[in-house]
């Protein structure tokens, strides 16, 4: 018999806010001391109220906006009941009666072809604390910086069936949502997280197969294994007559299978309750439409608008809007610059080179499209030549407030256009290389390029090479 | 009486400082140090009042007399009630901040003659306030006088709006034929007369917003109770068992050694409404009702300014008659559960209660003038 896979996903994602969702504690402290950004609303002390950060709902409407959500005008914030250390209050605030985004759909597209996933819904909820295990002292310690962190949680609609549509589902998101600048989406960090729902049943049954929940995935390879391990494990469970039971698993990353969390009989019961110490937020349309206003264009729109706006060719636009760092750092360029081909060049080129060789990717790019900008200008009015312009580039690179042309000056990299000074250095190549000016006059083009080399290394750079070529030209032709 | 005392007020054991420990009235939270002060506290300070001590309360305010409290080794013949009152009646203070969380503020107001204000919900900052049910509770003023009153109300408020509509009709909640104690009853007469003295119209409207309210505000108070006092684990501060042998004996040694009776039976009653079974049933259908209550409220001042009740249902207790039976907090809560559920402003004096309109408290406070018989 055939089955098909049918997959579910709650992705959570770390809103990158300056601060906590409901207190004034920083919210980014990777690399931290242990629980110095806590607080008593953090800390979940007595007497310490909530208060909803703003931005963190500015951030959400965006991401639900970017996912083509439906943003409700009033959602609420409800408890979520469990013990465990971590969690200081023993209840997560989340949005469960009402979430802030319902509906929505994420394009995406496989070897398959294309496909569109729903979003079921969206809500708004605070992380919480870590537990650090130190098993020599046989101790648990709990590190509370991360309590209170704002959350977003996607839930989709089973309309995923296979690894590399979950794949393609999160890429997608990822690149929305750094798009709209609200969230980095890194798994390695911890900062986008999924928990996958997955059944089997065989192909043309309607009715859903018995599902269970993965968790404990940490990048896209684990979720991968995981969902082929599990999808193996249901048809082996339901050709062998076996019966799959509804619970929750963790996936073992070394053991590369899953086991049993809990079952269904022995979950949680979380006894939601609304939570009286937040009131309900309600949106009016001002507040919906100044987020609607600053938000970004998408990615295939930026695309096409740089092939047909600019003329630039489908790859070069592909490599471009592959993130909105490199976007920007592009448009500011152009801007300064007046010529987008040069600017696409230098980005998919030289930027991009020195990105890999930092082992950076195109989102950690924080070079400035206007010094950019003025450098593609100094190559194209010829005052700086091509090679120098990428030491200088390389520099920016490390110093973002680097002044170009005294830069350049400093170090003798301006083209000076001295004729003398050409005169003199070509006089002095030519007359040592006596070989390659013959075989250059015996007709090998390759000696006279050897010798143009030549010059411009001792020029160092700083020459118009029209200018040299022509004078050389003339030289060879003399002698 | 010296003019220092003159502005000095008691906090009960709910309201968190910085320089003395915070239990509630609970082993839970012995010794507890609090990092942060009650903003009620620091705002009137800030109009001069200062902080002469901390009064005792009942575990978790939720008690009607204190009698659950885990520091209370006073001999039995003097209860918290007694306590404030011989503070405030000294004149050792002038007045009172006590969360109001299952009306024990207004019911020990009754049986002392004293006034107390409950204000409209959220007119004073729960912040630095040890918090049970968010929804309903309230700071309660506590004075001898309704001018004591209302200077300590306006000092620690955070509204600036008033309903200063003058109260001209009042409405009678309890029929004067019910079975209704001796004392109680009186008091209601003497208030209804008083009332009518001063050209207050007063009658008797049939209705039934005291029954439905106390059952609401129950099922409200426990499953909010539950919530709130589950951060109270062991983990970071307060009680934790000294033997466990894993984490789930941890949770439940610390919280069966640090909480009382009644507090525990609240945690399972608000535990059981909030599961999945109940939570259709039982706890949105409370909310239902709050909202059925509130609309009462709101068609009974249509026609009338407020509202009069009793504030309990017996003015004097036996000396342990609490103790004994823990369920009586969900019984005779039932006079004050009304303006807790509705959220509306309440005060206490002469021995009954006046409910008001929103923001109506320096309204209710003209009023009560007459009911503890300030005015004659």
């Amino acid at each position: 018999m055939k089955y098909e896979t049918v997959i579910g996903l709650e992705v959570h994602i770390e809103l990158s806010t300056n601060t906590k969702i409901f207190c004034a504690c920083s919210a980014h402290s990777f690399g931290a001391e242990p629980n110095t950004h806590v607080c008593p609303v953090c800390l979940g002390m007595p007497g310490a109220l909530p208060v909803l950060n703003k931005k963190v709902v500015d951030y959400a409407i965006r991401a639900g906006m970017m996912l083509g959500c439906n943003i409700n005008r009033t959602s609420t914030f409800d408890r979520k009941s469990y013990f465990y250390p971590d969690l200081p209050n023993a209840y997560q605030i989340t949005q469960y009666f009402s979430p802030i985004a319902t509906g929505g759909t994420v394009e995406i597209e496989t070897a398959n072809g294309k496909k569109s996933i729903r979003i079921h819904e969206m809500h708004m909820e605070e992380d919480a604390g870590k537990l650090v295990h130190d098993i020599k002292e046989g101790l648990s310690h709990i590190d509370f910086n991360r309590a209170g962190v704002p959350l977003l949680e996607i839930v989709s609609c089973p309309d995923l069936s296979s690894a590399d549509e979950v794949e393609a589902y999160l890429e997608r998101i990822k690149t929305l949502l750094r798009y709209a600048r609200v969230a980095e989406c890194e798994m390695a960090h911890g900062t986008m997280r999924c928990d996958v729902n997955l059944s089997v049943r065989p192909v043309g049954c309607d009715t859903l197969g018995v599902r269970t929940e993965m968790k404990n995935m940490n990048s896209i390879e684990a979720i991968k294994r995981a969902i082929e391990f599990e999808t193996a494990r249901h048809i082996d469970a339901l050709e062998c007559g076996g019966k799959i039971l509804q619970e929750t698993r963790r996936w073992d990353d070394v053991g590369g299978k899953t086991v049993p969390m809990r079952s269904k009989e022995t979950a949680g019961d979380y006894r939601y309750a609304p939570n009286p110490d937040l009131m309900p937020l309600v949106l009016d349309a001002d507040w919906i439409e100044s987020v609607q206003a600053t938000l970004p264009e998408f990615p295939e729109i930026k695309r096409q608008r740089y092939m047909q706006a600019y003329g630039l060719s489908l790859y070069d636009a592909e490599q471009l809007t592959r993130s909105i760092s490199f976007c920007e750092c592009f448009e500011a360029a152009t801007a300064v610059c007046n010529s987008p081909k040069d600017a696409a060049n230098w980005m998919t080129g030289e930027v991009m080179s020195l990105l890999n060789a930092q082992k950076m990717t195109c989102d950690m790019l924080s070079l400035s499209g206007e010094k950019l900008g003025e450098l593609i200008r100094l190559v194209m009015d010829g005052k700086v030549g091509r090679a120098n312009a990428k030491i200088i580039l390389s520099t920016l690179f490390e110093n973002d407030n680097l002044d170009l042309f005294a830069y350049a000056e400093e170090n003798g990299f301006l083209i000076t256009n001295d004729t003398a000074n050409i005169e003199r250095v070509v006089k002095a190549v030519v007359d040592a290389d006596a070989k390659s000016v013959a075989d250059y006059k015996g007709g090998k083009e390759k000696a006279l390029m050897f010798l143009f080399g030549k010059c411009m290394k001792e020029l160092k750079g700083n020459c118009d090479p029209q200018l040299l070529r022509k004078i050389l030209c003339d030289y060879i032709a003399k002698s | 009486m010296k003019e220092t005392k003159m502005k000095s007020i008691l906090v009960d054991d709910m309201f968190l400082t910085t320089d003395m420990t915070t239990s509630a009235g609970s082993k839970m939270l012995d010794g507890y140090q609090s990092l942060i002060t009650s903003a009620a506290i620091t705002r009137a300070e800030a109009a001069g009042y200062t902080l002469a001590m901390k009064a005792p309360v009942g575990e978790f305010g939720i008690d009607l007399l204190g009698e659950t409290c885990a520091y209370d080794s006073r001999p039995h013949n003097q209860t918290l009630k007694n306590l404030s009152a011989q503070m405030l009646w000294s004149g050792d203070v002038m007045g009172a901040l006590c969360l109001d969380v299952n009306g024990y503020p207004r019911r020990v107001a009754a049986q002392s003659a004293l006034v107390c204000l409950k204000p409209t919900y959220g007119a004073i900052s729960r912040h630095g306030v040890i918090s049970v049910a968010p929804s309903g509770e309230t700071i309660d003023i506590f004075a001898r006088s309704t001018d004591d009153c209302r200077n300590l109300f306006d000092a620690v408020t955070d509204s600036a709006l008033k309903d200063a509509t003058p109260i001209r009709r009042v409405a009678l909640l309890t029929s004067l034929d019910t079975d209704m104690n001796v004392e109680v009853k009186r008091n209601i007469n003497i208030a209804v007369s008083n009332l009518k003295k001063s050209g207050i119209f007063t009658t008797y409207i049939e209705n039934d917003i005291i029954p439905a309210a106390k059952s609401a505000w129950n099922v409200i108070l426990c499953a909010e109770l539950c919530k709130s006092l589950a951060r109270y684990d062991g983990i970071r501060y307060g009680h934790r068992a000294e033997s466990f042998s894993n984490l789930d004996e941890l949770y439940a040694n610390s919280r069966t050694e640090g909480f009382g009776d009644l507090v525990k039976a609240a945690i399972l009653y608000g535990s059981d409404v909030l599961s999945e079974q109940n939570y259709q049933t039982v706890y949105q259908k409370a909310l239902r009702v709050r909202r059925v209550v509130a609309e009462e409220f709101a068609n009974l001042f249509d026609d009338f300014d407020a509202v009069l009740l009793p504030a309990c249902s017996q003015m004097i207790y036996a000396e342990g008659d609490l103790k004994q039976d823990k369920f009586i907090a969900f019984e005779e809560n039932r006079y004050t559960a009304p303006a807790t559920l509705a959220g509306l402003p309440a005060v206490v004096a002469g021995g009954v209660q006046l409910i008001g309109r929103t923001n109506a408290e320096h309204a209710l406070l003209d009023v009560a003038r007459i009911l503890a018989g300030e005015e004659r």
